[in-house]
């Protein structure tokens, strides 16, 4: 691996003035599973590396059903994976933790991180998106939130600056008669990136589908809400006669490319199903 | 910029010098003389490598030395009670062919002993869910889950009596 070198800062005002001052050449390291694939096959050059892990209260992860889910910058995917009020309210989370990987990644890996990395594949996004879930972000002495919605600005690129250290993520709690679902589409089952993630988060009334947030992972150059689908079922009666019209539009919001894993009519396609089948199980939770 | 890092290996407390771009697994197994950790990808994609690092299996390629100071680690070496005397889980491997060249086996060991210290009854598929992350090219996995199921079952008995 190429030199570089390390620092442990010990609070977040330390580790944030770190970062504003060695600028561009520095990277943060949490679990490392990103950071330290992309060291060795050079694709990624940090002259210096940032540690987080010794900063304290990032670990802590909690739920309340008013105030939903939050946790800290540290908290794996493996504490997510495991821990019952995820298994339990956030089932669309949980099925993308515990495919992100092998056990041994995700005991490293944090959510955090993934998000952070920006990529179009990342497992937990959707999800994250389509229930509405915002980043806490600290600054030099300023905290300020940002929907994850709004965080991307192209594969691997984000809205974030130096010295900026992402804290949590919050995810709004789940009201009654609200359904979650997320489908990762692979070509086998276990350490695999997503060939196309479709996520679904919604809420009804009766047979009234009150919200609807569609999120679409693989599929453009950053995870996107496929708005035009949402729209064809928001407020509107819940009939299975209209999904064909909903799961043409998710697929013409997709912009996908051609790569090893798969070609981009093959994706859009999957689109169409993938996003059929998630509102249907999403409609299961209701 | 090398450092002297501090951790407990199997037991012992270790001094091991680390340049800050060392991983674990090379300090573990240069400057610690413990080769029985394999490395075969050096990117989290095999399993080789896999260690029990503070009670949880992790693929020591993806931790740096440093970041390893104060942990406890567990690596195949500790793993038996005595030279002579494997653990269960070895004996098992022996016992049902679960090992043909034994690159994978180390890893594979580790993280079996770590799904039996969590789950002391695995099914055949919480098996394969927690093997995902370790690759096997020689023994096409039957007698791999064999092995961990008849460990399993003897771990029980013995719990039992
Ligand atoms: C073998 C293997 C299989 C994988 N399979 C999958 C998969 O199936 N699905 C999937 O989605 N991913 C997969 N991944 C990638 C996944 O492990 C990572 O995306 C992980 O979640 C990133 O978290 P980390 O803590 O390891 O991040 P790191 O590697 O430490 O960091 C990742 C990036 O985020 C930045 N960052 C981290 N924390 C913060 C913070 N608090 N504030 C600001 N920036 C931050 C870092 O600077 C870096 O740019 C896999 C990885 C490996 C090695
Ligand atoms: S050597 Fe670490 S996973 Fe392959
Ligand atoms: S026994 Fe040869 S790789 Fe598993």
């Amino acid at each position: 691996m190429r030199r570089f070198d390390y620092y442990q800062p010990k609070s977040l005002e330390e580790a944030s003035a770190l970062m504003a001052d060695l600028g561009s050449e520095a990277s943060i390291i949490a679990g490392g599973t990103d950071l330290l694939v992309e060291i060795k096959e050079e694709l990624r050059k940090p002259r210096h590396v940032v540690d987080i892990k010794k900063i304290p209260g990032l670990r802590d992860y909690s739920y309340d059903a008013e105030t939903g889910l939050r946790f800290g910058a540290l908290v794996t995917a493996r504490d997510l994976e495991i821990w019952a009020p995820v298994i339990e309210h956030y089932p669309n989370l949980r099925t993308a933790v515990a495919a992100l990987g092998s056990i041994q990644v995700r005991n490293r890996a944090t959510v955090v991180g993934n998000v952070c990395r920006a990529s179009p594949s990342a497992d937990t996004i959707p999800p994250l998106i389509a229930d509405g879930a915002s980043l806490s972000v600290y600054n030099r002495g300023d905290e300020r939130q940002i929907p994850i919605e709004d965080l991307f600005t192209g594969p691997g690129r984000t809205v974030l600056v130096p010295g900026d250290i992402v804290t949590g993520i919050s995810v709004p709690p789940s009201r009654p008669q609200s359904g979650r679902a997320y489908i990762k589409h692979g070509r086998r089952k276990a350490m695999e990136l997503a060939t196309v993630g479709v996520a679904v988060s919604l809420e009804r009334d009766g047979d009234t589908c009150t919200e609807i947030r569609i999120a679409l992972g693989a599929v453009a150059p950053t995870p996107i809400r496929a708005r035009n689908a949402e729209a064809l079922l928001r407020g509107r009666a819940i009939d299975p006669a209209a999904f064909t019209a909903i799961a043409d539009a998710a697929m013409a919001e997709s912009t996908p490319i051609s790569n090893v894993r798969a070609s981009a009519a093959y994706r859009r396609d999957m689109v169409g199903v993938l996003t059929r089948r998630a509102i249907g199980q999403a409609m299961g939770g209701v | 910029m090398t450092r002297i890092v501090t951790m407990t290996v199997n037991g012992q407390e270790h001094e091991l010098p680390s340049p800050a771009n060392r991983t674990l697994l090379d300090v573990l197994r240069s400057e610690g003389g413990l080769t029985g950790t394999k490395k075969g990808c050096d990117v989290g994609d095999c399993g080789a490598c896999t260690i029990i690092m503070d009670g949880k299996p992790v693929n020591a390629c993806l931790v740096l030395a440093v970041e390893a100071e104060g942990a406890d680690i567990l690596t195949i070496e500790g793993l038996q009670h005595a030279p002579d005397r494997p653990h269960l889980l070895q004996e098992k491997f022996m016992e049902h062919g679960g090992a043909q060249c034994g690159f994978c086996t180390p890893g594979i060991v580790m993280m079996a002993k770590a799904l039996l210290d969590e789950t002391p009854a695995p099914s055949e598929d919480e098996i394969r869910f927690a093997l995902a992350g370790n690759i096997c090219r020689c023994t096409g996995y039957t007698k791999i889950i064999e092995a961990v199921q008849s460990a399993a079952e003897e771990l029980n008995k013995a719990r039992a009596q």
